[in-house]
């Protein structure tokens, strides 16, 4: 297995008035490997996502994507690059059915670029991406509003809009919150097959016994800080990860 | 009439399918109606070049000024395009441009009384089927993003501000060709084209109609611009009965009339059926 980093974070910072909400953090994303990011509430993990992708300025601190700068660029060069991501927040388009939610990213430069504009029909694509990520168990679903679909199917529908863009890696910002035991069941498995095909995944999770069955590397962050990284049972054991995060639940 | 439709078809494009509130009517109007009246007294280009100039030229420049503001939303953009057409009249007549608070007379009129009051009508129905079209293809679902989500479109690639700009321009134009129509109709263009009521009626018709219809503000125009006119028997009473009519409709008909009957005809047609 080669250890190419194809995301390398070099110490970014971000403060929200006086709050230090990501400080001096540095990791690599190695390619066709699952990354997961866990720490208490606050401890800016989704700034670190919106750090990232470009959507919050950073202070300081620079993003390469394989070994190009992309430190300053808006968050849809970002994504036209090949970096997507999910929100924590699920955001469809409510007023759209399902599938078409989908034609939006199929409409982006980075699609037309790699498909060569032919891509053929779009609505079908759509309609094959979402079975990709679980709708196929009810043939009605696609079509329905996204405002009146589950949780479930938003959060899923959040991973086929990354998938639509067909990037090389994909930020998920907690794509298991809100799920139940049955359906993150499902889910694991999708991403494990993301993996397979050669995407890399970055996690945010709160979810750990979950998280721990996938990733291969962990990262925790405290208060804006990164406190460790390394294997799930590595990091388990860092006495500092116990003291900030883990201390009740594990003690 | 159609000025008004023209304006409220614009407003309904921008706030229903794009999410801008724009209340720029009456800055599309002023610059739309300012270039071709400059355009046909000082160059001597007949009205058939200068409304098209008037329109392109108009809805560049419009775009062009209320593009640092774009990244507002809602309100906050409605605020900011709504100074214009306060701001611009007083910069006209504290420099004195264009004719100061006289404005130009004595514009080339139109030749006879079809393109006077018929071609108007033909550019409302050209512009109402072409965003029809618009909103249903491609380009009009990434709007529809933009306005339900545009955090998810940013990640989906596509540049936002690119396509709010183009849908701006797209109003814009229809707004500035408006403008150019209705100075050439008067033979003048001065300070009033920048009057409120450009930004006003549009909302009023937009309301009526029935949002998200398209065709809903047009019928809206066409309803509240002969009411205003039989309204002129009552004198200065005109205003309250005219905000009477208005108040009652957001009361008991909310959705306007277009929807309304969309809704009415959907029972119907199952009505029949069961």
């Amino acid at each position: 297995m080669s250890n190419e980093a194809i995301l390398q974070v070099r110490g970014v910072s971000k403060s929200f008035g006086g709050v230090k909400a990501v400080d001096n953090v540095s990791f690599d994303l190695v390619k066709g490997k699952i990354l997961g990011i866990i720490g208490p509430n606050g401890s800016g993990k989704t700034t670190l996502v919106n750090l990232i992708t470009g959507f919050v300025k950073k202070e300081s601190g620079e993003v390469f994507f394989k070994g190009k700068n992309i430190t300053n660029l808006p968050p849809h060069k970002i994504a036209n690059l090949g970096v997507a991501r999910t929100f924590q927040i699920t955001r469809p388009y409510y007023s759209l059915p399902a599938f078409k939610n989908l034609i939006v990213p199929l409409y982006s430069p980075r699609v037309k670029q790699t498909t060569g504009g032919r891509l053929g029909d779009r609505d079908a694509v759509a309609i094959d991406l979402l079975e990709e990520v679980g709708f196929e168990r009810d043939a009605r679903v696609p079509y329905k509003l996204a405002s009146t679909l589950p949780l479930g199917y938003l959060k899923r529908l959040e991973l086929s809009r990354c998938l639509a863009l067909r990037p090389e890696v994909i930020i998920c910002d907690e794509v298991f919150s809100g799920l139940s035991m049955a359906e993150i069941a499902t889910m694991i498995p999708l991403m494990e097959k993301l993996q397979i095909e050669g995407i890399t995944l970055m996690m945010v999770e709160h979810r750990l016994r979950e998280l721990f069955q996938l990733v291969d590397r962990v990262m925790v962050m405290n208060f804006g800080e990164k406190i460790a990284e390394g294997t799930p049972e590595e990091v388990m054991e860092t006495k500092e990860v116990k003291e900030a995060y883990l201390g009740t639940e594990a003690g | 009439m159609s000025i008004f439709a023209l304006l409220a078809l614009a407003f309904d494009f921008l706030a229903e399918y794009v999410g801008i509130i724009c209340l720029g009517g009456a800055l599309f109007i002023g610059v739309g109606g300012y270039i071709a009246g400059v355009s046909n007294s000082w160059f001597g280009l007949s009205p058939a070049l200068t409304i098209p100039i008037a329109t392109l030229g108009g809805a560049f420049i419009s775009t062009l000024i209320l593009l640092p503001c774009l990244p507002l939303r809602g309100i906050y953009f409605a605020i900011i395009s709504l100074m214009y057409p306060l701001v611009l009249p007083r910069i006209i007549e504290a420099l004195k441009l264009f004719g100061g608070t006289d404005g130009i007379a004595g514009l080339t009129t139109f030749p006879n009384i079809w393109v006077d009051q018929y071609l108007i009508i033909a550019v409302v129905l050209i512009s109402l089927f072409a965003l029809r079209r618009l909103v249903s293809e491609d380009m009009g679902l990434v709007l529809h993003g933009i306005k339900d989500n545009d955090q998810a479109v940013r990640a989906s690639g596509i540049n936002i501000t690119w396509y709010k700009i183009q849908a701006l321009f797209i109003a814009a134009a229809i707004g500035c060709f408006a403008g150019a129509y209705l100075s050439h109709l008067y033979g003048w263009v001065g300070i009033s084209l920048f009057g409120l009521d450009f930004s006003i009626m549009p909302i009023a018709a937009f309301v009526l109609g029935g949002p998200g219809t398209l065709i809903g503000p047009v019928l809206g125009a066409f309803i509240l611009t002969p009411l205003s006119e039989m309204l002129r028997a009552f004198g200065a009473l005109r205003i309250v009965f005219y905000a009477l009519i208005l108040v009652g409709f957001i009361v008991f008909r909310p959705e306007g009339i277009m929807n309304y009957f969309q809704r009415k005809y959907h029972q119907f047609e199952r009505w029949i059926e069961v």
